[in-house]
């Protein structure tokens, strides 16, 4: 029984010690928090490693990222789970602000997405625009082209572009083997096209920050289709009462100020030698 | 082959020089763990000795459900969780979406059907006549209970080991109802998810070395004050 109880007390003391060192994890939160639910392309850049500790510093708050797909970083929205979104997908940013969910969408930052491939180009796309890469891609069926599959704002944007092509998704997504449904993030899914030497769809930094490990090559990057804008969004306080709408105001106020503008336009240039955004501070870019 | 190597190297190089991040991540990954079967712990002992010294209908049943409950997957858990606690939930608020808090009762809910397994298939392996005897010579149920306690206690300390295993090792449920905050939320195995989501390979691999040397210490520890 002494075991028992000295081993029950072992972990009782530990528990306490580590809980002491790591500042606690009681029910109670007393320091001011800021949740925001963002993209993993975003998220996987490291941009926001850099934006949370001038945010917090500057408005004394503890700013929380969330990242998920944008499917369900605006459920999170929906739900009250987050004050603010972060996201990249138009279409469903509008409703979710349509709604009344979000009190306004304001574009702060763009860059285009990229059909990446093996360098050699098997399929010979190169030059193609985005609609006709895909349609020439679907025609062939026989090279393996891997779709995140998992809601997310890529994922939407991939199935904007089958649309533009003249395809249905539902279509595509039965044609055969060649189309390969992965349900995973970019980085993943980017090491499983230079597995099978296939095609994705990717935003240009999670790309570039995998293509040492995947040997990949950007196949066609032109195309007004192919524009990325992302854009944050505060929760809608009349919606849901719980949120924190005077910080994610301040989100904005930071995230369109001319400095950090500056750094978003900047950022990359060090790691990739090419900046992997440009800053558009609240007007929609037009390409 | 050389990428192992190099985790391994990495994983030293973090835990000599005390990498605070490292250190964060570590510390948070064992208080939840910690937490979470400590609490289990109090609550399976009482309730596997209900389940096992009371008959009622549907017990066998019961016990089979347990026991189906110990290969619950952690990202359901976690689903369950989430629909619960989030703000539009049933226990929305309470506002602990994205918090360790919600992490603990994530775990606790997972390790829990393990340890009362455990404790119930303890008690069933004793002796019949321990109880009659006991109550013949008129134990009161103060005795009663502490004396059950003493003879259930390696049931119970194997199932802290088990269920220390389950809830330090899982990805799902972090993932889910923590959020993977850096600073806050962030465990050993969602900074290895993500690590690797970031191509950070040696990274992950590091922090993947370090939980297995956690859980080496853990049990050497557990073992220890068993046999004292």
């Amino acid at each position: 029984m002494k075991k028992l109880i000295a081993a029950l007390s072992f972990l009782l003391c530990l528990t306490m010690l580590i809980e002491g060192c790591t500042g606690g994890i009681g029910i109670a939160q007393p320091r001011e928090r800021l949740r925001v639910a963002t993209t993993t392309s975003l998220y996987d850049t490291g941009l926001w490693a850099v934006l949370e500790p001038r945010f917090e510093a500057k408005y004394g708050v503890e700013l929380d990222i969330i990242y998920a797909g944008t499917g369900i970083a605006i459920e999170y929205g929906r739900r009250g789970d987050v004050d603010a979104l972060v996201v990249h997908d138009k279409a469903r940013e509008l409703s979710f602000v349509a709604d009344g969910y979000g009190t306004e969408r304001t574009p702060f930052a763009y860059n285009y997405f990229v059909i990446v491939g093996p360098a050699s180009d098997p399929a010979g796309i190169k030059g193609l625009s985005p609609e006709n890469a895909f349609k020439k891609l679907a025609e062939s069926k026989s090279y393996p082209f891997i779709s995140r599959g998992d809601d997310s704002g890529t994922h939407s944007k991939e199935q904007a572009i089958w649309a533009a092509a003249g395809f249905s998704y539902a279509d595509i997504q039965k044609s055969g083997d060649w189309y390969v449904d992965a349900g995973r993030g970019m980085g993943p899914t980017l090491v499983m096209a230079g597995e099978k030497q296939g095609y994705t769809l990717s935003d240009i930094g999670t790309f570039l920050a995998f293509k040492g490990q995947t040997g990949l090559s950007a196949i066609v990057e032109t195309g007004s289709i192919m524009l990325n804008v992302y854009a944050v969004i505060p929760v809608n306080p009349e919606m849901i009462s719980t949120v924190n709408s005077q910080q994610a105001q301040n989100l904005v106020e930071f995230l369109t100020s001319t400095e950090i503008q500056q750094l978003i336009n900047d950022y990359g240039t060090k790691d990739y030698g090419t900046s992997l955004f440009t800053a558009c501070a609240g007007n929609e870019p037009v390409s | 082959m050389a990428e192992i190597w190099q985790g391994f190297l990495r994983a030293l190089n973090l835990i000599i020089t005390l990498n605070p991040e490292v250190m964060e991540i570590t510390g948070l990954s064992l208080a939840i763990s910690l937490s979470a079967c400590l609490i289990s712990a109090i609550i399976s002992t009482p309730l596997g000795a209900l389940i096992h010294f009371n008959s009622f209908w549907g017990k066998r049943f019961l016990v089979s459900l347990i026991q189906t409950f110990f290969s619950l997957p952690t990202v359901l858990v976690g689903l369950v969780v989430f629909l619960f606690f989030s703000r539009a939930g049933p226990l929305g608020g309470f506002g602990l979406m994205f918090s360790p808090a919600i992490m603990v009762i994530g775990q606790t809910i997972l390790v829990t059907p393990l340890m009362i397994g455990l404790v119930i298939s303890a008690l069933s392996g004793l002796d019949h006549g321990i109880r009659e005897t006991a109550l013949a010579l008129g134990a009161n149920p103060l005795q009663m209970g502490w004396l059950l306690l003493r003879e259930v206690r390696y049931g119970v300390m194997t199932g802290v080991v088990l269920g220390f295993g389950r809830a330090i090792s899982e990805v799902g449920l972090a993932l889910m109802v923590g959020g993977n905050i850096r600073g806050y939320t962030r465990t050993l195995t969602t900074a290895i998810s993500l690590g690797t989501n970031m191509g950070d390979i040696e990274f992950s691999l590091a922090l993947g070395i370090i939980l297995l040397a956690i859980a080496l210490v853990i049990n050497l520890l557990l073992n220890r004050l068993q046999q004292r």
